[in-house]
């Protein structure tokens, strides 16, 4: 069964169609990415799914179970995380109490405390700026304090919304090898990207979304090869 | 770092000492007038604490904070003098003071959850004038307040069958009521200091930071929104409380005229003034708000007769008026406070980017080692 199966969605702002009627399933361990033009429902879709907006029509499934009315807060007990656009940094806080936000709902002072570590050692950046205002970092350093905080929600399924914008490309280079990473260690992932071929390449599947609809789906490997995704997004 | 910490313990023992003798030095030097300038000083130290968790921790523009001021004073006032015959004890009411606080925070919390800015700070001004104004015209056709001659006579705080109200006799010389006072108020500040730093520290203290700065994120990370706003509107509103219960026995007499809109903006001025969201500058700012306009009127009005033989202005509204003035310079060369906080010092002073990336040079720099 999948983690997440979401069948027919469909979500309006006032009158206007967002998303149109689309379905995906991501399965446990599974990377997926979701690419496609801006305004194309993507960052729409994925608040959907954490309950930021309500859908109008169609079902989402969570871990077998319909998340309905569960309120945005309890996702994350649920270990359903999304790292918003933007990276959604607080940067009035500090390095650490901003990874300290990650465990919010967490009591388990011992556990918190070698994740921190765990996530300094993966960042050493960020360890040497750990008492420094988060708002004060570059837009890399602040991308790794939002991955590293989402790590310590301890998600079952993260959703990035797309991790690269604004970036730099040697940044978003890194930023993608610690999203295979974090894949690797057994999260779940479904990345939203404008970066269509970085995301593809370190992805298992793939959908490709426009205007409201899912038109394409598949392997991967099969959509990066598809004369269709070359011509409209890796422009070759 | 021991050197470090047993300078700590030093400043702190040293500030006790001056602390405890500060109202014996002032009294003898300058007059019993000046202690109990000192005591509203406290009192007004705790409620600008409180109000800074609603204002400078949670960000949430308050300007009827007084209101809760006023629920805990006339709880005090109705529930110990001789107008409704009614006497309980001060550690009843003083805590059920604090609770009704709370609880009207949270009356107020709730319908003002979703607004922000300008509108938040509408909607609170009113509310602290309905609480005024429900204190004026509650004599009438029942009588529970009596309306705007106030509340006459409350009990003062009684400790095992001793009056804080009393002069008491020390080693010959005769202590009015305000030295007591002093003490009693000196201890509850130290308490409302302590939970202050403990609450900015903790997880809660975290969260409302969280949440000024971004909602959609601090949702996300698992927090409930509704309970975090309305906890800091209810802490901040005990504070509130705690401190009208003491001001209602201090005086002996509450009445609407101290609960209006200018002592919620007093208030707020402390907190702005001395460094939203950090509890030394709140405490510097209380201090000062309270003590120099104390210290104009001594000064403006000698002054005058010297310099001109006559008074040329009313030495109460020159001392507004210089007052007044004090306060724009010091926003003008100073917005973040005289004693910012970290965090407000780099609100005004650092570039501190909303979604706009810094360089990325340093960060590639970091992720090659």
């Amino acid at each position: 069964m999948s983690l997440l199966e979401v069948k027919n969605l469909k979500v309006a702002y006032g009158g206007i169609q967002a998303v149109k009627g689309i379905d995906l399933h991501i399965d446990q361990g599974e990377l997926v990415t979701l690419i496609g033009a801006n305004g194309a429902g993507k960052t729409t879709t994925l608040r959907t799914l954490v309950g930021m907006v309500k859908p109008a029509e169609g079902t989402i499934q969570y871990d077998g179970k319909p998340t309905g009315k569960t309120p945005v807060f309890d996702f994350v007990r649920k270990g359903l995380v999304m790292v918003p656009e933007g990276r959604g940094v607080f940067g009035r806080l500090t390095v650490e109490e901003n990874l300290r936000m990650g465990a919010y709902y967490r009591n388990d002072e011992s556990a918190i405390r070698s994740e921190i570590d765990y996530v300094y050692e993966l960042f050493p950046r960020l360890k040497e700026r750990m008492t420094q205002l988060a708002g004060t970092l570059s837009g890399g350093e602040q991308q790794m304090v939002a991955m590293g905080r989402a790590m310590l929600s301890k998600p079952k399924l993260l959703l990035l919304d797309e991790p690269s914008m604004g970036l730099a490309p040697i940044i978003v280079q890194k930023i993608f090898e610690i999203v295979q990473m974090i894949s690797k260690q057994g999260v779940t992932i479904l990345l939203v990207e404008q970066n269509a071929k970085l995301a593809l390449e370190i992805s298992d599947r793939g959908y490709v979304m426009e205007s409201g609809r899912i038109t394409m789906s598949g392997a991967a490997s099969e959509l990066l090869s598809s004369d269709a995704v070359q011509k409209a997004y890796l422009g070759e | 770092m021991p050197q470090n910490q047993s300078k700590r313990m030093l400043a702190f023992a040293l500030s006790g000492i001056v602390l405890a003798v500060l109202p014996f030095i002032v009294g003898s030097t300058l007059g019993n007038s000046w202690v109990r300038t000192l005591d509203f000083a406290l009192l007004y130290i705790m409620l600008a604490l409180g109000l800074n968790i609603v204002v400078g921790f949670a960000g949430l523009l308050d300007l009827g904070y007084i209101a809760f001021y006023a629920v805990g004073a006339y709880t005090f006032a109705l529930l110990n003098s001789p107008h409704l015959s009614i006497f309980m004890p001060w550690w009843f009411i003083l805590p059920l003071g604090a609770i009704l606080a709370a609880f009207f925070g949270i009356m107020l919390g709730t319908p003002v959850l979703r607004l922000r800015g300008d509108y938040l700070a509408i909607v609170t001004l009113g509310f602290g004038e309905i609480i005024r104004i429900f204190m004026n015209n509650l004599n009438a056709p029942v009588n529970i307040t009596n309306g705007p001659q106030g509340i006459n006579m409350i009990k003062p705080i009684e400790v095992a069958g001793f009056s804080l109200g009393k002069p008491v006799e020390l080693f010959g010389t005769t202590y009015n009521s305000v030295y007591i006072y002093y003490y009693l108020f000196l201890l509850l500040a130290v308490l409302t200091v302590i939970i202050c730093h403990r609450l900015q520290h903790s997880r809660i203290g975290r969260a409302w930071v969280a949440l000024r700065e971004d909602d959609v994120a601090a949702n996300a990370m698992g927090l409930n929104i509704r309970n975090i706003k309305l906890l800091a509107f209810a802490m901040g509103a005990t504070f509130g409380g705690v401190a009208g219960g003491l001001f209602a026995s201090f005086q002996g007499f509450v009445s609407p005229e101290s609960f209006g809109l200018m002592e919620s903006i007093m208030v707020l001025a402390m907190v702005v003034l001395g460094g939203m969201g950090n509890i030394s500058g709140v405490i510097l700012g209380a201090v000062l708000l309270t003590v120099t306009p104390e210290l104009l009127r001594d000064i403006i009005g000698p002054l005058q007769m010297k310099a001109f033989g006559r008074m040329i202005v009313d030495p109460e509204n020159a001392r507004m008026l210089m007052f007044g003035l004090a306060l724009i310079v010091v926003m003008l060369v100073r917005p973040e406070g005289l004693w910012p906080s970290k965090r407000r010092k780099a609100e005004f002073h650092d570039a501190l980017d909303d979604g706009i990336p810094a360089a990325d040079s340093q960060a590639a720099d970091g992720l090659k080692g």
